[in-house]
């Protein structure tokens, strides 16, 4: 069954309008648990409770607040948070275009296809004209009350929304320690090269599986119908790093063999 | 994870908070083995709205047993999978554990591919590694080979109860570990339902290429990635701050506060969402916490609920859509 637009807007630059309707790419394969009682196996109930009168406080009293970053609590009315909200439009404006490698991969975060939305002459000329392109569009627009930036490029041939997360989101590369050490052999660097060139594949996402999620389930359906879990299978010891010239001889030797 | 840090650590950056490791583990790569710390690339920088008592007290989530109304304790809360209707089947934490891969603690690193081919959507989420000890020659090593070939190492593993495909893409002479979607995780065009490739009017092509080409930077200007309603967030409420107006608890009280927060009933929840719900990856800046929730519309409220097809959803009321989302989440 095909599935339903979350969203719908116009992309937008210059003399181009495109009606799209806006499609969430992802697909949740997550395996979901509830919280039970133990004892009644009931599924249990959130509340929220004030920690100095043990009290629960229904839902719609509950206010909202900030806290700095001194500790104050800041109490802001739901009239306060309304005019915060963005106003709405259905423009996703295309603000540039960049080479590729200019979006860094950690921004990435949220994709989204795009279908027409009536004019689809408009939507395949887009299409075509971001065919011929290397350059990925950088967007925005607000969706949900919501302010959103995302690069759009396509993929497998339709035009697609990547949200981008924040540049405040993003840790910097500053944060680890680069380590440090004498100059590699060059040798060394070689056989990595080399062992690396051996590995090489094409990027084929379909060959990996959760197979860990297969065993979930798996086991969740043996103990449905009255099963017992198997027996833990034993962990194996990592090996220790020896020298690292043997190593890499060793490794490029088990593969040409 | 060494504790002599600051080396590099540059006298113009503001001062940064340390990560705790996510994970750690071995790169292996043929027979070499790496020992790494894998450390989050990203965090949540805004500021998340508390939510109050009438009274201004941060309040606390609890969890009752709706059927006999009483508190629950962490020991009370176990862990069931529905397979029918009401009809639960218990899962223990050592039952999960036993499933993780013999060589969990490894990404083995069996396959490179070039870089440019690893097509941006399937980027859930950044991470980076950090050589534990006496790994920097190693780690050294690959990373500087993955550069300068300009391959990244992908592979599967399985990381605090959840399995991860993950590339790992040398950068600036460290290792970078980008969380993959699985093929299934990522929707394709026709299970969406998009309709057939058509042809186009070639100069409405070159009118679209036209204003592709005038919009073209050489760089992109960060000044985008600025977060724009958590700006006018911290505006209101500094101009609140400074009036005084509603400003309703002190340092002090609010410390004590905290620790309310991190009373166990917090540990369990961490606990039960990091062991398989994924949420130890879920993409932030969704409308995750219960203040967003609230303050969306019946519609928008059923929007979301259709797009994670909750069933019996048409039916549902305003209140009944946001407890029912919750429980989803």
């Amino acid at each position: 069954m095909a599935a339903r637009a979350i969203w719908k807007g116009v992309i937008s630059m210059p003399g181009v309008s495109v009606p799209v309707k806006v499609f969430s790419a992802r697909n949740d394969r997550s395996v979901h648990f509830r919280l039970l009682h133990e004892t009644d196996k009931v599924p249990v109930k959130q509340e929220l409770v004030d920690p100095e009168t043990d009290e629960v406080v229904p839902y719609d009293e509950v206010q909202r607040g900030f806290t700095t970053d001194d500790g104050d609590v800041v109490v802001l009315t739901g009239e306060e948070l309304e005019e915060l909200e963005p106003e709405a439009s259905r423009d996703i404006d295309v603000v540039a275009f960049l080479p590729p490698g200019e979006i860094d991969h950690r921004w990435y975060s949220r994709p989204y296809y795009l279908g027409p939305d009536g004019k689809p002459d408009e939507y395949w000329a887009l299409v075509h004209a971001l065919e011929n392109t290397e350059e990925e569009g950088l967007a925005r627009w607000t969706m949900r009350k919501k302010e959103y930036v995302g690069a759009l490029r396509l993929h497998r041939g339709y035009p697609m929304l990547i949200t981008l997360r924040n540049a405040a989101d993003i840790i910097p590369l500053e944060a680890i320690e680069l380590p440090e050490g004498p100059q590699l052999d060059e040798r060394e660097l070689a056989m990595a090269h080399q062992l690396i060139g051996m590995l090489e594949a094409s990027f084929d996402p379909g060959g990996f599986r959760d197979e860990y999620r297969d065993r979930v389930l798996e086991l969740v359906e043996r103990k449905a119908q009255g099963e017992e879990a198997p027996a833990a299978p034993k962990r194996r010891k990592p090996k220790k790093t020896d020298d690292l010239s043997e190593a890499l001889q060793a490794s490029l030797e088990r593969i040409r063999a | 994870m060494p504790k002599s840090r600051g080396k590099r650590k540059r006298e113009e950056q503001p001062a940064v908070r340390r990560p705790r490791p996510f994970w750690s583990g071995l790169i292996a790569f043929g027979l070499v083995s790496i020992p790494v710390n894998l450390y989050p690339a990203s965090r949540t920088s805004r500021h998340t709205l508390r939510m109050l008592g009438p009274d201004g007290h941060p309040l606390t989530r609890r969890y009752f047993c709706p059927e006999e109304g009483k508190e629950l304790t962490r020991d009370e809360i176990v862990r069931g999978y529905e397979v029918a209707e009401g009809r639960f089947v218990l899962v223990s934490d050592d039952e999960l554990e036993a499933l993780e891969p013999e060589k969990s603690q490894e990404i083995d690193l069996k396959r490179f591919v070039p870089l440019g081919e690893i097509d941006p959507a399937y980027f859930e989420r950044p991470y980076f590694l950090a050589p534990a000890k006496g790994a920097a020659k190693a780690y050294r090593l690959l990373a500087r080979a993955m550069e300068e070939g300009e391959r990244a190492g992908v592979a599967t593993v399985v990381m605090r109860g959840k399995e991860y495909l993950i590339a790992i893409i040398g950068e600036g002479g460290l290792l970078r570990a980008q969380v993959l979607r699985f093929e299934e995780e990522l929707r394709s065009p026709e299970e969406i339902g998009l309709p057939e490739p058509a042809q186009a009017d070639t100069k409405r092509i070159q009118a679209i290429r036209a204003a592709v080409g005038e919009l073209t930077q050489e760089q992109l200007d960060s000044g985008w990635l600025v977060d724009r309603e958590q700006e006018r967030l911290v505006q209101l409420v500094e101009r609140k701050l400074s009036s005084g107006e509603g400003v309703v608890a002190s340092a002090a009280a609010a410390a004590q506060e905290d620790e309310e927060e991190a009373a166990p009933f917090v540990d369990l929840m961490q606990l039960l969402k990091e062991s398989l719900q994924g949420e130890g990856i879920s993409d932030e800046g969704a409308p995750q916490d219960d203040t967003a929730l609230e303050r969306q519309s019946r519609a928008d409220l059923y929007e979301m609920a259709r797009e994670l097809d909750i069933p019996g959803r048409s039916s549902m009321n305003k209140d009944q859509l946001l407890e029912a989302l919750r429980r989803r989440r």
